[in-house]
């Protein structure tokens, strides 16, 4: 096990540097360097840039350098724990980040909990009531989950709020609590403001989900064990979930590593779509203003959360099930 | 049916000839007729040539040319087909009412009311807008239409008073065009690359798997995002087109990468490329010859199913605006003005374009598992 745990460790760092040299690309790629874009950005803006400023900035991110040790300045600083200057806020990128990851990262923990506590019941329930009039709405809902994307799925839930109550349904709270200190109540509002973006997010997820669970067990219940484990009288429930539910499973659960990309991506355009304030609105409006560093910052973060979580899923499901360790 | 073909019993010729059909017919006839069986995957694909070829004559069927402003019609909401008139009275040909705008003093709105003294049948092959078919040749005639002075906004129009269904065929052509560009692409890098991976193994393979297991573990829709930010402004549509695509498929390749691979792994082993090499063919006949033929069903349902993934992050990216732009028309340059509620709650209809994406994915995805049963040889 230890041996397992090192070895993807080791794979996690390789497949963090690269992310790191990707996102180095990435605030490289708009032509001209990020110095001289910031003082065109503070220019227009009718600021005075002072030279030795620029100096020092230059000299820090060891601009004219080649592009090897420009990457490893970066990377330093990135450790040191700092992710450069926004332009386009003015403000540290860290400062920025700080406030809104724990929101994106929370509707998105949010929504991988709805996919289970939604798709799993729902899977389980299709499987053994297969051609049911339930089954039939949760494959349509399966393939709704599918087929429409996130975006439109936000904008149709905005519509139908809009249109069923008459009021906008933007951001975490509702105006009165906007401004108030913690309190139960602000919780409360702030669940009810929530609960729909994480759904969103999750759908496609939940659809997955059903589906591989449906299929799995399906399979499973048709095994001789099972009809062996009937005739020694196991009550059908305790059958169930004794034996081909955890088989059936199995998928479901080694996949969760790939769901958290998914869950990121929704998160990223339905909190756009809704106006919520989590990375999704600085980060597009980052790349429109070609703000690089921010940018790059949280492709950097999310993809860092991304294999991490998908680090952290791998180790579970070894622990469920011993066969995986000698296959990877 | 094995059983009733043994020699004892004499088969009925006609029967004989149904059963032989199996034995003689091809892989892909026997493919073709367990296709025919799936209903959802036919209505599927039915629905897909019907809309490319809409696309196809997209200047011919859409009624209206998508890119004139109807000044008096800012926003109008969708027009209704009418087959019985004030009176009563039936009319085999459908109509349209006349249609116009009065601005309410009050709210500076425009309310659009039907004027029932005036009738316009929709004719086909009526006279319009004059286009450009395919940019060759002129013409004014459209696949319906109504008698000079009337209107036929079947879905509205929107803030330039530009017709939607007209916007939304025309769109079409961009959509649906960008995830066929995007697979030829993940085709040609996922069958060379999984191919070479799977067929020498070895230290390319090793490189190659870290590669695809990097590109599957980081969040696309960011990456992508950042991508296409990076697009020089100062590119034609045309350029952003392709650059979008390139950047769709430099990801989209893996997963096909994955299947060629352990194919080829698989059939590596096998005793039939054995006796082929031992024939003396050489290893570009062995490949496509010999193992390539045994997948390709395989590869052909994993490739319908890579499709919408395409065509969702086109309309994803460019309803961010990181896509194509206007004046380039896409569904999801389309969706982008439908993106305040101010606007969703006065003009619903702009939502209209999602519509035409769902059943494309939908449709995609049936057709996908239907090649796939079908091509499954162990299936029912």
């Amino acid at each position: 096990m230890l041996k397992f745990i090192i070895r993807r460790l080791i794979y996690m760092i390789a497949t963090l540097f690269v992310v790191s040299i990707v996102t180095f690309i990435i605030i490289q790629l708009p032509p001209g360097d990020f110095v001289s874009s910031m003082i065109a950005h503070r220019a227009a803006l009718g600021e005075l840039v002072d030279q030795s400023e620029v100096d020092a900035l230059r000299s820090y991110y060891g601009l004219g350098q080649p592009a090897h040790i420009q990457y490893l300045r970066w990377f330093g600083a990135i450790l040191k724990g700092d992710l450069g200057f926004s332009m386009q806020w003015n403000q540290p990128v860290k400062l920025l980040i700080k406030d809104r990851l724990p929101w994106s990262f929370g509707i998105s923990l949010i929504s991988l909990a709805f996919v289970w506590a939604i798709g799993l019941p729902i899977g389980i329930y299709s499987a053994t009531h297969q051609y049911s009039i339930p089954d039939y709405v949760a494959t349509f809902f399966g393939f709704i989950g599918l087929g429409v994307p996130n975006f439109l799925l936000a904008l149709l839930a905005l519509w139908i709020w809009f249109q069923a109550k008459g009021e906008v349904m933007v951001g975490l709270f509702s105006e009165k609590y906007m401004m108030e200190p913690w309190s139960v109540a602000k919780v409360g509002d702030l669940f009810r403001h929530l609960w729909i973006p994480a759904l969103i997010t999750g759908m496609s997820g939940t659809a997955g989900l059903i589906r591989t669970i449906r299929a799995n067990l399906l399979d499973e219940v048709r095994k001789p064990y099972v009809m062996m484990a009937r005739a020694r009288g196991v009550a059908e429930r305790k059958l169930l979930v004794k034996y081909p539910l955890r088989v059936a499973m199995i998928p479901a659960v080694s996949t969760i590593g790939w769901v958290l990309p998914s869950l990121f991506a929704g998160e990223l355009i339905t909190s756009f779509v809704m106006g919520i304030p989590t990375l999704a609105p600085v980060f597009l409006g980052a790349l429109l203003n070609q703000d690089m560093f921010l940018a790059g910052s949280i492709v950097l973060i999310l993809s860092t959360l991304t294999v991490v979580g998908t680090l952290v899923s791998d180790i579970l499901l070894a622990l469920v099930d011993p066969r995986i360790k000698e296959s990877v | 049916m094995s059983e009733k073909n043994s020699a004892s019993s004499i088969p009925q010729p006609e029967e004989k000839a149904a059963e032989d059909r199996v034995y003689v017919a091809s892989q892909w006839q026997l493919m073709w007729w367990r296709f025919r069986k799936h209903k959802v995957a036919i209505i599927s694909a039915v629905l897909l040539i019907l809309m490319y070829l809409t696309i196809i004559f997209a200047e011919f069927v859409s009624p209206y040319d998508p890119r004139i402003n109807h000044r008096k019609f800012l926003y109008a909401p969708p027009q209704k087909i009418h087959f019985i008139d004030r009176d009563g009275k039936f009319h085999l040909r459908p109509f349209v009412y006349g249609y116009e705008g009065t601005m309410d003093m009050e709210t500076l709105q425009i309310r659009y009311a039907e004027d029932r003294d005036v009738l316009y049948p929709i004719l086909l092959f009526a006279r319009g807008e004059p286009y450009k078919m395919w940019g060759l040749f002129d013409s004014d005639i459209h696949l319906f239409g109504v008698p000079e002075g009337g209107t036929i906004f079947l879905l509205g129009t929107e803030r330039q008073g530009r017709d939607m269904l007209s916007r939304i065929i025309i769109g079409g052509r961009m959509s649906l065009s960008i995830g066929l560009v995007g697979l030829a692409i993940s085709f040609f890098l996922g069958v060379f690359l999984g191919g070479l991976s799977g067929y020498f193994g070895g230290l390319f393979d090793v490189v190659l798997q870290r590669i695809i297991e990097f590109l599957r573990s980081i969040p696309t829709l960011p990456l992508w995002m950042a991508l296409s930010a990076a697009l020089p402004p100062r590119w034609t549509v045309v350029q952003v087109y392709f650059g979008i695509v390139v950047i769709l498929s430099l990801i989209g390749w893996t997963g096909l990468a994955r299947v060629v691979r352990s194919k080829f792994m698989s059939l590596r082993e096998e005793d039939f490329v054995m006796a082929a090499r031992l024939v003396g063919a050489s290893e570009l006949r062995v490949v496509f010859r010999h193992m390539v033929p045994s997948f390709t069903s395989h590869l052909i349902a994993n490739l319908t199913m890579s499709i919408p993934g395409m065509i969702l992050g086109e309309t994803s990216l460019s309803f961010l605006g990181l896509g194509l732009q206007e004046p380039a028309i896409s569904w999801g340059v389309l969706l982008k003005d439908a993106q305040s509620v101010a606007v969703l709650a006065e003009s619903p209809w702009l939502l209209l374009p999602g519509i035409p994406v769902v059943i494309v994915v939908l449709a995609f995805n049936f057709l996908g598992d239907g090649i796939r049963d079908a091509a499954d040889p162990y299936g029912r």
